[in-house]
């Protein structure tokens, strides 16, 4: 047997994550990263002479459970052709018998990083954005789950697009209410039963769904074999840490944008209090973030015009001010208008003084 | 005993090898353990250096007395894989028969095993002295299982590759991704070397790696407990759990 010096299992170690692109057009470049599921590459598609990005799922033997996941991310992303969601190109099975999904190389920074050097506001208009192809999902039925900032990414244009849906939960609006923003939710298990998500030894048990795309719906869940509760501690809301799948909706993800909001109020450790602790802003956390599902916001699209109406200077539904911030918020707002006002009062005592004389 | 570097002695089902080697059929557990010992007895053997500081000839007798026992004593039975990995299993029982070995002052018998099995140990030896040792002997032994099972590996490729008239494949991955960063060749000099198109090169590189990998994953069924212990090490291999 041969001896293999550490440089040699290692490059074979590499060797052995690059996925087997041969018989397509992709050719791997570099690894990008790695995550629950598998692993992203920068490949060159070389028909269309470009660089796209590879996700591949680790290994060939791994459960049916995780390939069909990886393949229902590629049709979720299909499905919600938006400017904030990353578009796919192509999904399929390597000849090494690894799932794989083709998609735009999406070329940024995370929102963490790239929100650290913007002014508060600037960041609250981030944050609006990150609320358009979340409330385009919600309107197809479609729930992250796994929202957080590592999973939005800021484009060299400012693009905002959200990333990684591979715990996307597909949810069967039999009543959805664009007013509201309402999704009832029928669901049916892989046997074909109608149920609630179950939860069963610490494996969730997702189901096959009648999704909202009539004739070309998305394929049926199958189980997930996790083992755990899907999410990221810090962002899952708490019907998600508890696992109860069944009672998960887009208040869900709100919960997560709450935590988003938070995390984007966050001023580097020395930096003097300043808007980012105002009163309204932490009570939209708050009701974003409620424990209690029904008294968060019942749409994303809500949550959005509330931090909206923040930065116009308007009252926001989550923080019912009293007369002296009202005054302030108002002064604030019209500042033009009340140093006008001002000066125009101190002219006008300013001549009833001198004509007294 | 023989090295069996291509493995195909056993027939490759799904952890028969831990299987058989807990079974009853006494040649089926002769040549489950063949398997075993074939897989682990250099990181037992460097492990034993390392760990418990003893001299070269100690740690010889220790790691024939280790195997020994394995194959006489039904070590093996204890072994459950829905508790934990086969090799963690296995460094449990060396670091157990060690301290009773010392505790009874019973090293004088290590020589009187019935079975002698014949194993290089002089390779290991050299094997140990080129490696680099950093952290604890338990991420050492870690370490050595890796390699065992890619050099392993390399050797089933090498035998399929011959076997299926591939020996140029096997030649051109062997210069390419087994020889140093330093001598490392270019496409077209393994073209001129060989003497094929340095597409050839492509596709035959990617043929190897192809089954070398495929060749990893057969030898990883052999040196895993269980399904489980199999995936889960198959992932870590893959790059998921990699640290």
């Amino acid at each position: 047997m041969k001896f293999l010096p550490d440089q040699i299992v290692a490059r074979l170690q590499t060797g052995m994550q690059t996925p087997d692109l041969s018989g397509t057009r992709y050719r791997a470049l570099e690894l990008l990263g790695h995550g629950g599921m598998g692993t992203v590459w920068l490949a060159q598609d070389s028909i269309l002479q470009r660089p796209v990005a590879l996700k591949v799922l680790a290994a060939e033997n791994s459960s049916a459970d995780l390939a069909a996941r990886l393949m229902q991310e590629a049709v979720v992303l299909a499905r919600l052709e938006h400017p904030g969601i990353v578009p796919v190109h192509d999904a399929g099975t390597l000849a090494d018998g690894r799932t794989f999904y083709c998609m735009k190389l999406v070329e940024g920074q995370t929102l963490d990083h790239y929100a650290r050097k913007l002014p508060l506001r600037e960041r609250l208009r981030l944050f609006q954005r990150i609320a358009e192809p979340l409330a385009f999902a919600h309107s197809r039925g479609i729930i992250h789950r796994d929202l957080k900032p590592a999973n939005v990414m800021v484009g060299p244009f400012g693009e905002v697009l959200v990333m990684d849906w591979g715990l996307a939960k597909v949810m069967a609006a039999t009543s959805a209410s664009s007013a509201t923003g309402q999704v009832s939710e029928h669901v049916t298990d892989a046997t074909g039963l109608s149920s609630t998500g179950t939860q069963v030894s610490g494996h969730e048990f997702t189901r096959a769904v009648q999704g909202p795309f009539g004739s070309g719906a998305l394929a049926p869940e199958n189980s997930t074999a996790h083992g755990t509760v899907l999410g990221t501690p810090g962002y899952m809301a708490p019907e998600q840490e508890r696992g109860e799948v069944n009672l998960i909706d887009q208040r869900t993800d709100i919960f997560a944008m709450g935590s988003i909001l938070q995390s984007l109020l966050q001023e580097p450790p020395g930096s003097p209090e300043g808007e980012s602790y105002s009163r309204p802003l932490r009570a939209i956390c708050a009701k974003a973030m409620s424990a209690e599902m029904s008294a968060r916001y019942a749409s994303v699209q809500e949550l959005a015009a509330d931090v909206g109406r923040y930065l116009d200077g308007l009252p926001v539904s989550a923080y019912r001010e009293n007369i002296f911030e009202r005054t302030a918020r108002l002064v604030s707002r019209n500042r033009v208008a009340v140093v006008l006002v001002l000066a125009y009062l101190f002219m006008r005592l300013l001549f009833i003084l001198f004509s007294r004389r | 005993m023989a090295p069996n570097p291509q493995g195909d002695a056993f027939p490759l089902t799904r952890h028969s090898v831990v299987a058989a080697a807990q079974g009853r059929d006494p040649e089926e557990r002769s040549r489950a353990m063949d398997a075993i010992t074939n897989s682990y007895w250099r990181p037992v053997y460097k492990y034993v250096r390392l760990r418990w500081r003893v001299e070269r000839e100690d740690a010889e007798d220790f790691t024939q007395d280790f195997f020994s026992r394995l194959l006489e004593k039904d070590f093996l039975a204890s072994y459950d894989p829905a508790k934990g990995k086969l090799r963690t299993f296995l460094r449990t029982c060396i670091d157990r028969l060690f301290m009773n070995q010392l505790r009874d002052a019973h090293r004088q018998k290590r020589g009187e095993a019935a079975v002698h099995i014949s194993l290089d140990f002089e390779e290991a030896e050299h094997e140990l002295a080129a490696s680099t040792q950093n952290g604890s002997a338990e991420d050492y032994f870690e370490k050595e299982w890796v390699r065992t099972l890619f050099a392993l590996a390399v050797e089933r490729l090498r035998v399929q590759c011959h076997a299926a008239g591939k020996t140029t494949q096997f030649a051109v991955f062997e210069r390419y991704d087994l020889g140093d960063e330093d001598s490392r060749p270019s496409y077209d000099a393994l073209a001129d070397e060989f003497r094929i198109a340095s597409t050839d090169v492509t596709n035959y590189l990617v043929f190897a790696r192809r089954e070398f990998r495929r060749c990893v994953l057969a030898q990883l069924h052999d040196m895993t407990g269980s399904d489980e212990e199999f995936q889960r090490e198959a992932r870590a291999l893959l790059g998921v759990e990699a640290k």
